[in-house]
C-alpha cells in the first residue's frame, strides 16, 4: 500500500473507533463513582487475612494465580533473552575497556550502592503493610547494583555481579512461587491457599504467605532484570564481530536483506 | 472432585516446574539428559492432563487459593477447553521427542534454554484454556504469546525470522492491550472478572455502546491470535521464518485457542440478554469465518514456500472453525472440536515433515526442490496423506469433522467448507508430487514482486546426514496415526460432543464457574457425532476434487491461460501481504471498525 | 469533567496506533507500543477511582476510617507494567538482533516477507 493509501484506511477506522468509544465512555459509571463492588470485597478480604496492603493482598493472596503467571512471564524473558542475545556463529566476545570515572561520580556511587541496596530490601520485605513489595523493591535492588557500572565501569559491574549464580537464582525464586502454592495444596488446602498463620495485623509479620510470596517475587525480579540487563550490555559493551569491530556503529554485514530472487527459467 | 482440586492447577504447574529445572539442569546436564528431563516433563504434563479427563465430564472447578469465586480465581475443566489443553500437551510432547538433539545451539552449557521455553509456552496455553477469569485469560494469553515470539525469532543468524517474530510480537501485543481496555471497561460496568458473574452481571444491564465496544475490544485479540481476516497477516510471516517445531505448535493448536478465547467468552460473558445477541454474533463471525476460508484458500494456492502455503491453509481452517462455533450450536461446536483435534494433528505432522526437506536441502522451496526428494518417497507418501487429510478424507478426524460441521452449517455453506477444504489440500498435493515425484514440467516462475521463495532457508540441524534423524519421520507418522483414531475411536468424538452440549450450556457453566446457582438451563440438545455416508461421501469427494485439481494444475497444458488468469487475479491480494508492520496494524484498525459497525447495527436492530 | 480520564485512554490507544503504523523506526514503534499500553493504566486507574479516597493501604491509617480507591485495579496495573516491559525487553532484544543483520530499523524497509 501507499503510505497515503494506508494513512486513509487507517484514519477513517480510527475515526470509526473514536466515534464508538466516545460514545461508549459516558455510559460508564462516572469518574470517581462510589461503586466498586470487587473492590470494596477485596479489602474485607485483605483486612481479613491481616493484611494492611490491600494491592499486595490482591496480587500475592486473592488473585496470587495471576502474579505467578506474571512471573512466568518474566522468566520466560530472561531465558528468551538468553537465547536471543546469545554468541552468533560469527560473533566473538572482547574485554570491556576499563574507563576512568569522576572522582565524585565515584563516590556517589560508592555512598548510594549500600543504601539504594538497603531501601530494596526494605521495600521487599515491607510489601504487605505499606506500598511496595517484590517487583519495586526488586527492581530497585537490580538498578542499585548498575550504579557500579554508572560509577565505575563494567569490569567493576561484572565483579559485583556474579551471573551464573544470578541466572540460577533467578530460576528457583521462580520456581519457588509455585512450590510455596503447592505448599497449600499439600497441606490440604486449595493451591496457592493462604495456609500459614495469618498474624498481627500491620506487624512484618502478618498476611502469611503474602510476605513469603513478595520475597521469592523480589528475589526472582531482582536477579532476572541483572541478568536481562546484563545481555543487553554484553551486546554494547563486549560482543564483537570477527574482524573486532564492535557492532554499535556497525553496518550491516553478512546476508543481503532480501532471498535471492533471480531464479527464472 | 479432590482429584481434579489437585490436578487442574498441576496441570499449569507441571511445565513450570520443568521449565525451571531444564533451565537450571541444562547447565551441568549433557544434551542427551536435558532432551530426557524434557520429555519426562512434557510426558507428566500429558498424564496429568489425561488423569483429569474423566472429571471434565460434569465439569471441574477448583478455586484458587480457596476463595470464593467473586474475589478469587477459578479453574474450569471442562471437556472443551481440557481438551485443547489435551491437544497442546500432546503437540508439546510430540514436538519434544521430534526436536531430539535437533538444535546445536545455544551451544553447550544452554541447551536446556529451548525445551525449556517449549514448556513455558505450553503452561501458557493450559493455563488459558482452563480458566475462567477473564484477566487471568489475559495473562496466560501474554504468557503463551511471549514464548511464542521468543521462539519464532529463534534464529538470530537470518534477518527474516526476526522480521516475523517482529511483527508478530507488536501486532499481537497492541492487540492484547486493546484488550485490556475492554476488560477494565467491562470490570467498571459490573465490578467482576469471573467469566460467569460478568455474564450475570451483564444480564441485567441493557445493550449499548458500552457492551458494544468492550465486546469488540475483548474480542479483537482473540481474533489477532486466531487470525482471522483482517487480523491474520501476522500468521503467515512468523510461521514461514518459526523453526519448524515451533510452526507445529503453533498452527496446531496456538492458533486455535484464539477461536476458543472468542467462543468462551461469548458463552460465558455476552451471550445473555444484556450482551450481544445471538443473531448478531452468529452473521457477523459466520461472515468473518467465512471470508478468512477463502482468503486463506486463495493465498494457499498460489505459494511456494511450502511453509507459507500450510501456514495460509491454517488460516482457511481457521474461517471454518470460526464458522463452525459462530452456529452458536452444540452440533457446530462439538463438529469444531473434532475438526480442531484432527487438523491440529494432520497440520502439526505436515510442519514436522517440512523440517525433514529443511534439514536435507536447506530449502522448503516448491520450485526450488522440483523432483529432488526422489529419495524419500516415505515422506512423499506421509506428506500426500496429510494433504489428504486436509482436504477431508475419511476417516480420519479432520474430515469427521468437517463432515459434521457440513451437516450443522447447512446448504448454504457447504460449497465454503468443500472448497476451501479441496484447494488447500489441492496446493499441498501439487508441491508434493513436485518435491518427490517430479511431477510436471519444471514450474515456470510467477509475478516476482509480490512473492516469497522457500529458498536460502538455514537448515536447522547443522550436521549434514543421509538420511533424516528417525524421530523426524516417525512423530509425524504417530501423529497421522492419532488423527485417525480422532476419526475412528468414537467415543472420541462423542466425548467432545458432549462437550460442545455442555460448552453452549450458559446457566450450567455459570453455575460450576461460580456465578449463582443453576438456574433451570434448558436442557441441551444431544450431538450426533458419528461418520455418516453423506458425510463420508462429501469427503471423499473433495478429497477427490483436491487430486483433480492438483493434477490439472501439474499435467493440464489447456490451463496454462487459466493459470496465467487466476494468477493476475490474486496478484492484488498477494500484494496487500506486503510484510509491512504498518499496513498490518491498518488493517487491525480496519478489522475493529468493520467489527464495531457490524455488530453494533446488527444488535440495534435485534 | 466525569468521561474525560476515560476518553484521554481511548486518545491515547489511537494516538498510539497512529504513531505505530506511520513509524520509520522500530524502537520508536516499541515506544509507541509502550504508549498504548499506557491507556491501559490509565483506564484501570480511572476506572478504580473514589472521589475523597486514599490509597488503599492501611499501614498508616486506621481500617474503616476513611473510603479507598478501589485495589484491585492497581494489583492489575501492576501486573500489567511488568507484562508490558518483558514484551518490551523482547522487542528491543530482537530488534538489536535485526540491527546487526539486517543494518536498518526502519520498519517500511522489512520486506523480506510477502506474498
Amino acid at each position: 500500500m501507499r503510505d497515503r493509501t494506508r494513512l486513509l484506511l487507517l484514519g477513517c477506522a480510527c475515526a470509526v473507533i473514536a466515534g464508538f468509544f466516545t460514545a461508549a465512555c459516558p455510559r460508564l459509571p462516572a469518574f470517581g463513582t462510589d461503586l466498586h463492588r470487587y473492590g470494596d470485597r477485596a479489602v474485607a478480604a485483605a483486612l481479613a487475612h491481616q493484611t494492611a496492603n490491600v494491592v499486595s493482598s490482591v496480587n500475592f493472596d486473592l488473585r496470587a494465580l495471576d502474579t505467578l503467571g506474571e512471573e512466568t512471564i518474566l522468566f520466560v524473558t530472561v531465558l528468551a533473552s538468553t537465547l536471543l542475545l546469545r554468541l552468533a556463529r560469527d560473533e566473538r566476545k572482547a574485554p570491556p575497556r576499563s574507563e576512568r570515572a569522576l572522582p565524585t561520580t565515584r563516590l556517589f556511587g560508592a555512598v548510594l550502592l549500600p543504601v539504594a541496596l538497603v531501601v530494596g530490601v526494605y521495600v521487599v520485605a515491607h510489601g504487605q503493610l505499606t506500598p511496595g513489595g517484590g517487583f519495586q523493591g526488586g527492581v530497585v535492588l537490580a538498578t542499585a547494583l548498575h550504579l557500579a557500572y554508572l560509577a565505575a565501569d563494567y569490569r567493576v559491574l561484572e565483579r559485583v555481579r556474579p551471573l551464573e549464580a544470578l541466572d540460577v537464582t533467578d530460576a528457583l525464586a521462580a520456581v519457588s512461587f509455585t512450590a510455596l502454592g503447592l505448599a497449600g495444596l499439600a497441606a490440604g488446602g486449595a493451591f496457592l491457599e493462604n495456609v500459614l498463620p495469618f498474624g498481627t495485623f500491620n506487624q512484618i509479620t502478618s498476611g502469611g504467605l503474602v510476605p513469603l510470596l513478595n520475597v521469592a517475587v523480589g528475589v526472582e525480579v531482582g536477579s532476572g532484570l541483572i541478568v536481562l540487563l546484563a545481555h543487553f550490555l554484553d551486546q554494547a559493551v563486549e560482543i564483537t564481530e570477527p574482524d573486532g569491530h564492535p557492532h554499535p556503529g556497525g553496518r550491516p554485514h553478512r546476508r543481503p536483506a532480501t532471498a535471492p530472487q533471480e531464479d527464472e527459467n | 472432585m479432590a482429584d481434579a482440586e489437585a490436578l487442574l492447577p498441576l496441570a499449569v504447574a507441571i511445565p513450570l516446574i520443568g521449565a525451571v529445572l531444564l533451565a537450571v539442569a541444562g547447565r551441568w546436564l549433557p544434551r542427551l539428559g536435558c532432551d530426557l528431563l524434557a520429555t519426562a516433563t512434557a510426558a507428566a504434563g500429558l498424564g496429568c492432563l489425561v488423569a483429569l479427563w474423566p472429571h471434565t465430564a460434569n465439569r471441574a472447578a477448583v478455586r484458587i487459593g480457596g476463595h470464593p469465586a467473586d474475589i478469587g480465581i477459578v479453574l474450569l475443566a471442562d471437556p472443551l477447553g481440557t481438551g485443547l489443553a489435551l491437544l497442546a500437551a500432546v503437540l508439546v510432547l510430540a514436538v519434544i521427542v521430534y526436536s531430539w538433539r535437533y538444535f546445536d545451539e545455544p551451544a553447550g552449557d544452554r541447551a536446556g534454554v529451548f525445551p525449556a521455553l517449549l514448556l513455558l509456552f505450553e503452561a501458557g496455553m493450559v493455563g488459558f484454556a482452563l480458566t475462567a477469569d477473564l484477566f487471568n485469560a489475559f495473562v496466560f494469553f501474554e504468557l503463551m504469546s511471549v514464548a511464542a515470539f521468543a521462539l519464532t525469532g529463534y534464529r538470530i543468524e537470518d534477518p527474516r525470522p526476526l522480521q516475523g517474530a517482529l511483527t508478530f510480537g507488536i501486532v499481537t501485543s497492541f492487540a492484547a492491550y486493546g484488550s485490556l481496555l475492554g476488560i477494565a471497561m467491562l470490570y467498571a460496568r459490573t465490578g467482576e472478572l469471573n467469566l460467569a458473574r460478568l455474564g450475570e452481571r451483564l444480564d441485567g444491564q441493557p445493550t449499548d455502546a458500552l457492551t458494544v465496544v468492550a465486546f469488540v475490544l475483548v474480542v479483537t485479540a482473540f481474533l489477532v491470535k486466531a487470525a482471522a481476516a483482517p487480523f491474520h497477516f501476522w500468521l503467515p510471516d512468523a510461521h514461514a521464518v518459526a523453526p519448524t517445531p515451533v510452526c507445529m505448535l503453533m498452527s496446531g493448536v496456538m492458533v486455535e485457542l484464539g477461536v476458543y478465547g472468542v467462543a468462551r467468552v461469548y458463552w460465558a460473558v455476552f451471550a445473555g440478554p444484556g450482551g450481544i445477541p445471538h443473531t448478531a454474533f452468529r452473521t457477523t463471525f459466520v461472515a468473518v469465518g467465512v471470508v478468512t476460508a477463502l482468503l486463506g484458500a486463495l493465498m494457499c494456492w498460489p505459494q511456494r514456500h511450502l511453509k507459507r502455503m500450510l501456514a495460509f491453509s491454517t488460516v482457511s481452517h481457521v474461517g471454518l472453525f470460526l464458522v463452525g462455533v459462530a452456529l452458536l450450536t452444540p452440533a457446530g461446536t462439538g463438529a469444531t472440536a473434532v475438526y480442531v483435534a484432527g487438523h491440529g494433528c494432520a497440520k502439526a505432522a505436515l510442519f514436522g515433515l517440512c523440517g525433514v526437506l529443511l534439514d536435507q536441502y536447506g530449502s522448503v522451496d516448491e520450485y526450488g526442490l522440483h523432483g529432488k526428494a526422489r529419495a524419500h518417497r516415505a515422506v512423499g507418501l506421509l506428506f500426500a496423506l496429510g494433504a489428504l487429510v486436509l482436504a477431508g478424507l475419511p476417516p480420519f478426524g479432520a474430515g469427521l469433522g468437517k463432515a459434521l460441521g457440513e451437516e450443522a452449517a447447512g446448504h448454504a455453506l457447504l460449497p465454503v467448507l468443500l472448497l476451501t477444504s479441496a484447494v488447500t489440500g489441492a496446493a499441498l498435493l501439487r508441491a508434493t508430487a513436485r518435491i518427490f515425484w517430479g511431477a510436471g514440467p519444471p514450474p515456470r516462475k510467477a509475478p516476482a514482486d509480490a512473492e516469497t521463495t522457500g529458498e536460502g532457508e538455514e537448515p536447522e540441524v547443522r550436521a549434514a546426514r543421509q538420511s533424516p534423524r528417525p524421530p523426524m519421520v516417525a512423530v509425524p507418522a504417530a501423529l497421522l496415526l492419532l488423527g485417525l483414531l480422532v476419526g475412528t475411536v468414537p467415543a472420541v468424538a462423542e466425548s467432545l460432543g458432549h462437550g460442545a452440549e455442555l460448552f453452549t450450556d450458559r446457566a450450567g457453566y455459570g453455575a460450576a464457574a461460580g456465578g449463582s446457582e443453576l438456574r433451570g438451563g434448558a436442557a441441551p440438545e444431544a450431538v450426533a457425532t458419528e461418520w455418516t455416508a453423506v458425510g463420508a461421501g462429501l469427503g471423499v469427494a473433495s478429497a477427490a476434487l483436491a487430486c483433480l485439481m492438483a493434477g490439472a494444475a501439474l499435467w493440464w497444458p489447456g490451463g496454462v491461460a487459466l493459470r496465467r488468469a487466476s494468477a493476475a487475479a490474486v496478484l492484488p491480494l498477494r500484494r496487500l501481504h506486503s510484510g509491512l508492520l504498518g499496513d498490518y496494524l491498518a488493517w487491525l484498525a480496519v478489522g475493529m471498525a468493520a467489527l464495531l459497525l457490524a455488530v453494533a447495527l446488527q444488535a440495534q436492530g435485534a | 469533567m466525569g468521561v474525560l480520564p476515560f476518553l484521554a485512554a481511548g486518545w491515547v490507544l489511537l494516538t498510539a496506533l497512529y504513531g505505530l503504523v506511520t513509524s520509520r523506526n522500530l524502537i520508536h514503534a516499541i515506544g509507541c507500543l509502550a504508549v498504548a499500553q499506557s491507556s491501559t493504566y490509565l483506564m484501570l486507574l480511572g476506572v478504580g477511582y473514589r472521589r475523597g479516597a486514599t490509597a488503599p493501604v492501611y499501614g498508616d491509617l486506621e481500617p474503616g476510617s476513611r473510603p479507598v480507591v478501589d485495589p484491585v485495579v492497581q494489583a492489575l496495573t501492576l501486573t500489567d507494567i511488568v507484562v508490558g516491559a518483558t514484551a518490551t525487553a523482547l522487542l528491543l532484544a530482537l530488534t538489536i538482533q535485526l540491527r546487526k543483520r539486517h543494518g536498518t530499523v526502519d520498519p517500511q524497509a522489512l520486506t523480506a516477507l510477502k506474498g
